[in-house]
C-alpha cells in the first residue's frame, strides 16, 4: 500500500547547504536509499548521492537518519513513524563533497601507514605455512569490516573533536587488529598504535 | 537556511538530529551509579553494623583489625575493589557518558571542546587496570572464604548477632544464600574481565606455537563468553554487593531476622 512521506535531504556543498524537504510516495518494503533514488529519479536529478550493491555488503550508502549513521540501503523505511518527517544527512566525520556524498579517502591514507603484515619464515622447503582454522578465526572476523567507515563517523574523538591528525579511529584500529592477531604475523605495532594512531585518545564510550 | 553541512548537526550541547530519547541512558546510569557510590561512601564510613553471626559485609572483607588506623577498616580494603570498577572498559564508558558528558550520547553535541582522551593524566592511569584486576582476583577467593565462615554456626547458639565461642556446626541461612549469590555475580563479572582475558589468550596469536597453546584458547573461550556480557554482570554484581551489605547491615541493626534454612 503507498504512503506519502516526507523526506529531508541536505543539499549543498560544504560551503553552503540547506536541509530541503521532498514528499515521496513509498511502499511496503522500502529502505531508506529506495526513498532517495526516488527523489533522484523523479523531483532532485542533480542530488549526489553514492551507492553501490543495495545490499548492506559495499559499504558505499552511508549516511546519518535522523542523526544516526547507517547504511541507506539496510535501514527500512517502516522503523519510522510515518507522521514525522525523516531526515538524511551525509556524514558528519568526512568532508562534505556534495549533497549526501562525503570524501573519505582519509581512512585509506591512514591504512597506508599501518605497518604491513610480515609473517614468520615459512614452516615448509616449499615456502609454504601450516594454520589452524580456529587461530585465524578471530582475525577472520575482523576481515568482515566492509569499510562503511560509520564507526569513523560515529566516533565521537574524529566526529566531534576532529583529531584526524592524531587519531586512526576505531575502523583502522579494528585494520591494524587484522594483521597484529593474524598466528603467521611478526610485526610489532603497538608502538604506531600507541603513538602514530593515537589510541589512547580512545576513551572505550563504544557508540 | 544554514550555511554549512555542521551548521545542522551537534555545535553544543545536547544538541543533535537525533529523535529518540538518547538521554534516559546515561540519566539513568547517572541515578543509579551515583546513588551507589553514595551508598557505599556511607556504608564504609559508618564503621558499624556490618557483621552479624557469621556474616560479613563485603565492604568490609578482608576485615582487618588494627590499632592503629583511625578510620573504618572498610578504607583499607576498598581501593582495590573501587580501583578495579573504576578503571574496568564498561565503567568507563558508563561514567564517561554519564557524569563527564564525553559524549553523552552517540552523535549528540559536547559540552567541551578540549579533548585529550586517555593520553593524559589523570587518565592515562585508566592503564593500571590489569593490577586492579589481580587484586579483583585474590578478592574473591577472599570472598568465597567468607561465604565458607557464613556456614559454621556455633553449636552454642548467638546472643544479639554475636556468636557464642566453642564448637561450630555446618548450617545455611539466608544470609548465606545472599552471600554465596554475591560471590558468583562477582566471578562473572571479574573472570570476564577485558585484561583477564586478553592476559589469558588476547595476546597470543598463534596458540599452536605457544606453551600450553590449547589449555589457554579453551580458557580464553571460556572468558569470552563471559566477556560478552560484561555489561550485566557489571550491573548484577554491583547490584549484589549493594544488597549483601544492606542485607547484613539490617541483621546487624534488629530490623530483619536472618532465617536458618538447615
Amino acid at each position: 500500500m503507498s504512503e506519502q512521506r516526507r523526506v529531508r535531504l541536505f543539499r549543498g556543498t560544504r560551503e553552503r547547504g540547506e536541509l530541503k524537504e521532498y514528499a515521496v510516495a513509498t511502499g511496503e518494503g522500502m529502505v531508506v536509499l529506495d526513498v532517495v533514488h526516488a527523489i533522484q529519479a523523479e523531483q532532485a536529478p542533480d542530488l549526489a548521492v553514492r551507492w553501490n550493491c543495495k545490499a548492506g555488503k559495499c559499504g558505499s550508502c552511508s549516511a546519518e537518519i535522523n542523526g544516526k549513521p547507517r547504511l541507506m540501503c539496510m535501514t527500512r523505511m517502516s522503523d519510522y513513524p510515518a507522521d514525522e518527517p525523516l531526515t538524511v544527512t551525509p556524514m558528519k566525520a568526512f568532508p562534505l563533497i556534495k549533497d549526501l556524498v562525503t570524501d573519505v579517502s582519509w581512512n585509506y591514507e591512514v591504512n597506508k601507514r599501518i605497518p604491513a603484515f610480515q609473517p614468520r619464515a615459512p614452516d615448509f622447503p616449499d615456502g609454504t605455512w601450516r594454520m589452524y582454522q580456529y587461530e585465524v578465526e578471530r582475525p577472520q572476523e575482523f576481515r568482515k569490516c566492509i569499510e562503511c567507515f560509520l564507526c569513523q563517523d560515529v566516533c565521537h574523538v574524529l566526529r566531534t573533536h576532529e583529531k584526524h591528525s592524531a587519531f586512526m579511529g576505531p575502523a583502522m584500529l579494528v585494520r591494524a587488529a587484522v594483521y597484529e592477531m593474524h598466528p603467521l604475523d611478526e610485526a610489532d605495532r603497538r608502538e604506531h598504535l600507541r603513538h602514530d594512531g593515537g589510541i589512547g585518545y580512545c576513551n572505550i564510550t563504544k557508540c | 537556511m544554514t550555511t554549512s553541512v555542521r551548521d545542522l548537526q551537534e555545535r553544543g550541547f545536547g544538541a543533535t538530529l537525533r529523535r529518540d530519547a538518547w538521554w534516559v541512558a546515561p540519566a539513568l546510569t547517572a541515578l543509579v551509579l551515583g546513588s551507589f557510590a553514595i551508598y557505599a561512601t556511607w556504608a564504609a564510613w559508618t564503621g558499624t553494623n556490618y557483621e552479624w553471626g557469621p556474616y560479613l559485609s563485603p565492604f568490609y572483607s578482608p576485615y582487618i583489625r588494627t590499632s592503629w588506623w583511625p578510620l573504618s577498616p572498610a578504607f583499607l580494603i576498598l581501593i582495590f575493589p573501587l580501583g578495579f570498577r573504576t578503571t574496568c572498559y564498561y565503567y568507563r564508558k558508563a561514567y564517561y557518558r554519564a557524569f563527564f558528558l564525553d559524549p553523552v550520547a552517540c552523535g549528540v553535541g559536547e559540552p567541551r571542546h578540549g579533548y585529550k582522551g586517555e593520553t593524559r593524566f589523570p587518565f592515562i592511569l585508566q592503564n593500571v587496570h590489569r593490577f586492579f584486576m589481580y587484586a579483583a582476583v585474590v578478592f574473591i577467593f577472599i570472598l568465597a572464604y567468607d561465604v565458607f565462615l557464613a556456614t559454621r554456626w556455633p553449636v552454642n547458639g548467638m546472643s544479639g548477632g554475636v556468636m557464642a565461642p566453642g564448637l561450630r556446626q555446618f548450617g545455611v541461612g539466608v544470609g548465606t544464600v545472599v552471600m554465596a549469590l554475591n560471590v558468583f555475580l562477582l566471578s562473572c563479572y571479574t573472570f570476564g574481565c577485558h585484561s583477564l582475558r586478553h592476559l589469558i589468550g588476547g595476546g597470543v596469536d598463534c596458540y599452536s606455537c605457544a606453551r600450553a597453546g590449547k589449555a589457554r584458547f579453551r580458557l580464553w573461550r571460556g572468558v569470552t563468553v563471559l566477556n560478552q556480557q560484561h555489561m550485566l554482570w557489571a550491573w548484577c554484581s554491583l547490584f549484589s554487593v549493594a544488597l549483601t551489605d544492606v542485607y547484613i547491615r539490617l541483621c546487624a541493626m534488629g530490623v530483619i531476622h536472618d532465617v536458618r534454612i538447615f
